[in-house]
């Protein structure tokens, strides 16, 4: 019964929900609408759980004194401390002085950014470690991204803007923007479709199970 | 189809006043042109102001009910050339030459307005005026109705995603009883999938643990459902070896999910003891802070074995990148084209796109699992098939054609 | 061998030095702005030329759903997008789709509205955020004030002046999604799609090598592309000199080292026996 009832719910919720895209009539659609609410709730009730796994983890490691165990001290006070002024303030986020703002433009926003900015070094490191000619294919792969490289900034068209209309970077990067990545990328996009409607007619159907837990 | 007359109308306006600016440009130089007060407009040569013609009110096709359709012609002065109809206002009535009330203003150059307010009763007759605004006058229509909001049944334009769709699932159902029947199902090795237990036994070897990332998806996705597979299969081995898996997640509802299936697989081995319930933890819904998050983890607990499976965004590189310093082996997996490049440059195997959902086909290689496999291949087929017939039928640009395109995009 | 271990050393070079040349390479023309010539190319005119073609008092939905990550990216061109409608005396309608961004969409809209005298209310209106975009786009087909009966500000949308007689995508001349995530697909699928509303998407360019597809099939009428997307349009709205051209020579700089260091990569792999790997 403990997988049985699960499974018979999955398949008459996702039956419906696949049937109701092509009935427009307001009763499908209000119970459209209805589920869709109910995916919100239980979305915001299993966030009180995700939270409280995450404080049981970090408790955990304080009071036993694992590894860095003082940056577990950081997190926890951290999350107290925003979600109180949070609270506290009617105006937490309206008011642009208040604290929680603060916390937002000065520790949140810089700290994000930061974190993006990264990519930048990686991609660095990456190129210069990973981005190797070792076959024909290989080259020709890192030919057409120089060229995109150099066609999608400035100084591409500072170096070849004296060549005829065509024969630039930039012209040459539209091209394969436009026609070898966006074949490649529609190519794509249908597999992973269809991928998408095989899984999910597993799953309706029963098949594919794993999401219960345990495999089979 | 423009009206012979407009056609004619802004074709002579066009002529005239390419005259006046070559006879303009050429005659003297333009500082040396004296002031004049005459300072030609355009819109002089516009045809008059006039109401939409033909306006017509119909039910909302498609629709759930409380819609309606209002269409026109544009009023005189509302196209390419003139741009003199400033906007059109739309009224509504219950009653045919009176009670005429406005709900809407719409910019111009537009030719029809969907009613879906909320106060209309299906199975009431509505009437419809549209009035052209133009800069000094306001030109209305006489009314059009009555027009009575309807909900439908069924979705018209989207009778060949039905189609498609009863087709592929009945592929699909085919080809599993085939499968079961005991034909044999022929998949492509994946490499990835193959260094799964390589990968497991280098962590078991070293005795360090594996970390497993179920991607920043809800748990409703695909790619998630499929690092749930792959997850399962990792945890069963792991729990076989007593190599420690550290799972931090994204979302609240997929930690629980793979807190069950890690579970589980500890319970199937035989060691329901060796499951640490916080080794597979919540850590927050932001994107980067989780990525710092893993970042840490990474970098402190040294994983022989990194395992990306699900939906990455930008933070695929920065999570590679570091797992790469960090010394471990990486199996990437994702159905997020854009970063399917950058986890290739990072990771050691990377399975792209609809791999990632064949893994539990590939793994488990169970009849049923396969059969879906083929089914897809078999509506790769169709997608060509139907992608050369497009091709075609654009080429030759026929008006069967043309109806044909409509037909299949649902318009 | 000597010079086999030189090449070596070099592909074994520490990231550290990697890093530390693309920091200064980055860091050192934000200081020293050269200005390279910024070429416009078609698909980012094709937003500039529809906004510029639209009468004044019509109304353009510009939605913002970037964060502090993707602000970098995208904030230039939301900026530039608003700041041109408002020279056009258009009227703007933006609504934050991404949690993190709320604040950061309301900020610039405040700043790029006094710097035209705009009135809120009158001019412009802030919608704010809500969960789950999708209903949300396919309820404000219907109407805006389904999903938002209120604005950010906690105003009635009937209480202001801008929003009389206006009640759907109808009344929206266009639409130019500035979007850090996947839900540019969903302003394709409903707004467009479904309710035939003209969009342009301005997006990062990692994600706009994805939607040249939707350009090509005229499902968007333009498209605004990362950093060098931003620096186009503010060359067009007549502002070289804003945040976004004036990164463009970092941007520029920093291309050519990364090809550099593919090319001593590379150099180093062929010339140092192809190397061992990790």
């Amino acid at each position: 019964m403990k997988r049985e009832v699960p499974l018979v719910i999955v398949f008459v919720s996702g039956a419906f929900m696949a049937f109701q895209y092509f009935v427009p009539h307001y009763i499908s659609a209000a119970v459209y609408q209805y589920a869709l609410n109910w995916t919100i709730i239980v979305g915001i009730f299993t966030l009180v759980v995700g939270i409280g796994s995450l404080v049981g983890l970090h408790y955990d490691r304080i009071s036993r004194r694992k590894e860095q165990w003082r940056y577990s001290i950081v997190t926890l006070v951290a999350l107290t401390f925003v979600t109180v002024i949070g609270l506290y303030s009617p105006d937490a986020i309206q008011n642009p002085r208040g604290l929680f703002m603060h916390v937002y433009f000065y520790v949140l926003a810089p700290v994000t950014a930061t974190m993006f900015a990264l990519l930048a070094f990686f991609i660095a490191s990456a190129a210069y470690r990973a981005f190797r000619a070792r076959t024909v294919l290989a080259s020709l792969l890192l030919l057409s991204a120089v060229i995109v490289m150099l066609g999608r900034v400035p100084i591409g068209e500072y170096l070849t803007g004296w060549l005829p209309e065509g024969l630039r970077f930039s012209d040459i990067a539209k091209f394969i923007l436009d026609y070898p990545n966006t074949a490649a990328k529609r190519a794509i996009y249908i597999g992973v479709g269809l991928g998408v409607a095989a899984t999910s007619l597993k799953i309706i159907l029963g098949v594919e199970r794993t999401w219960l837990g345990g495999g089979q | 189809m423009r009206h012979p007359k407009k056609v004619i109308q802004s074709r002579l306006a066009f002529f005239i006043y390419s005259v006046i600016a070559f006879s303009r440009a050429f005659s003297q130089p333009s500082s040396e042109l004296p002031e004049t007060n005459f300072i030609f407009r355009y819109e002089m040569l516009a045809p008059p102001p006039g109401p939409p013609a033909t306006v017509s009110a119909m039910d909302l096709p498609n629709d759930p009910g409380k819609g309606i359709i209002v269409s026109w012609q544009k009023a005189p002065g509302d196209n390419d050339v003139f741009h003199t109809v400033v906007g059109y206002a739309i009224y509504r009535s219950q009653f045919a030459d009176s009670g005429f009330t406005l709900i809407s203003r719409i910019p111009g150059g537009s030719s029809s307005y969907s009613d879906s307010d909320t106060s209309l009763v299906n199975g009431r007759k509505y009437y419809f005026k549209v009035a052209a605004l133009y800069k000094n006058d306001t030109l209305y229509s006489s009314p059009a109705g009555p027009a009575v909001p309807e909900p439908q049944l069924f979705h018209k334009q989207r009778i060949v995603v039905l189609a498609l769709m009863l087709l592929f699932s009945g592929s699909a159902l085919f080809l599993i009883s085939r499968a079961r029947r005991g034909k044999n199902v022929y998949v492509r090795p994946i490499a990835g999938i193959d260094a799964v237990d390589e990968a497991i036994g280098r962590a078991t070897e070293m005795g360090r643990p594996i970390l497993f990332v179920p991607g920043l998806g809800e748990a409703s996705r695909v790619a998630t459902i499929a690092a749930f597979t792959v997850l399962a299969r990792v945890a069963r081995k792991v729990a076989e070896y007593q190599t420690r898996i550290i799972v931090p997640n994204y979302d609240p509802v997929v930690m629980t999910i793979c807190q069950e299936v890690v579970k589980e697989a500890y319970a199937a081995a035989g060691r329901p003891e060796g499951f640490n319930e916080r080794d597979v933890y919540f850590v927050t819904q932001d994107q980067f802070p989780y990525t710092a998050s893993v970042n840490g983890t990474m970098l402190r607990e040294r994983p022989a074995t990194n395992f990306y499976m699900g939906k990455f965004y930008a933070e695929s590189l920065i999570l590679s990148e570091t797992g790469f310093v960090a010394g471990s082996i990486q199996i990437a997996g994702t159905d997020e084209l854009v970063q399917i490049p950058f986890f290739v440059a990072a990771c050691d195997y990377t399975l792209m796109g609809e791999e990632l959902y064949a893994a539990s086909a590939y793994l488990s290689q169970e009849p049923q699992q396969l059969g879906t496999i083929k089914a897809q291949d078999w509506g790769k087929v169709v997608a060509i098939l139907l992608m050369i017939v497009g091709a075609v039928v654009y080429f030759f640009s026929t008006p069967a054609g043309d109806s044909f395109s409509a037909f299949v995009q649902g318009g | 061998m000597a010079q086999a271990s030189f090449w070596q050393k070099l592909m074994d070079i520490d990231r550290r030095w990697i890093y530390l040349v693309i920091g200064i390479v980055t860091f050192v023309p934000m200081l020293h702005y050269v200005g390279m010539p910024v070429q416009v190319t078609s698909e980012v005119k094709a937003v500039y030329d529809r906004v510029e073609s639209l009468p004044p008092g019509s109304i353009v939905m510009v939605p913002m759903e970037f964060d502090p990550a993707t602000a970098a990216e995208l904030e230039p061109m939301a900026k530039a997008v608003v700041r041109h409608c408002f020279s056009r005396g258009l009227k703007v309608m933006t609504t934050a789709f991404m949690i993190d961004g709320v604040v950061l969409v309301e900020r610039d809209l405040r700043e790029v509205a006094a710097e035209y005298g705009k009135e809120y209310g009158k001019d412009y209106i802030y919608l704010g955020y809500k969960p789950y975009m999708e209903i949300v786009l396919l309820n404000m087909g219907e109407n805006f004030r389904k999903p938002f009966p209120r604005d950010y500000y906690g105003n009635r949308l009937d209480d202001l002046p801008m929003m009389q007689g206006v009640n759907n995508y109808s009344n929206i001349s266009c639409i130019v999604g500035i979007n850090a995530t996947s839900g540019a697909d969903y302003w394709i699928n409903y707004a467009n799609g479904r309710y035939g509303a003209p969009l342009a998407l301005g997006v990062t360019a990692v994600m706009a090598t994805d939607y040249y597809a939707f350009l090509q099939s005229g499902q968007i009428f333009g498209l605004i592309g990362g950093l060098k997307g931003a620096a186009e349009y503010e060359k067009l709205i007549g502002r070289p000199k804003d945040v976004a051209n004036r990164s463009m020579d970092a941007v520029s700089v920093a291309h050519v080292f990364i090809i550099l260091f593919i090319v001593i990569g590379n150099i180093a792999f062929f010339a140092g026996g192809r190397g061992k790997r990790r």
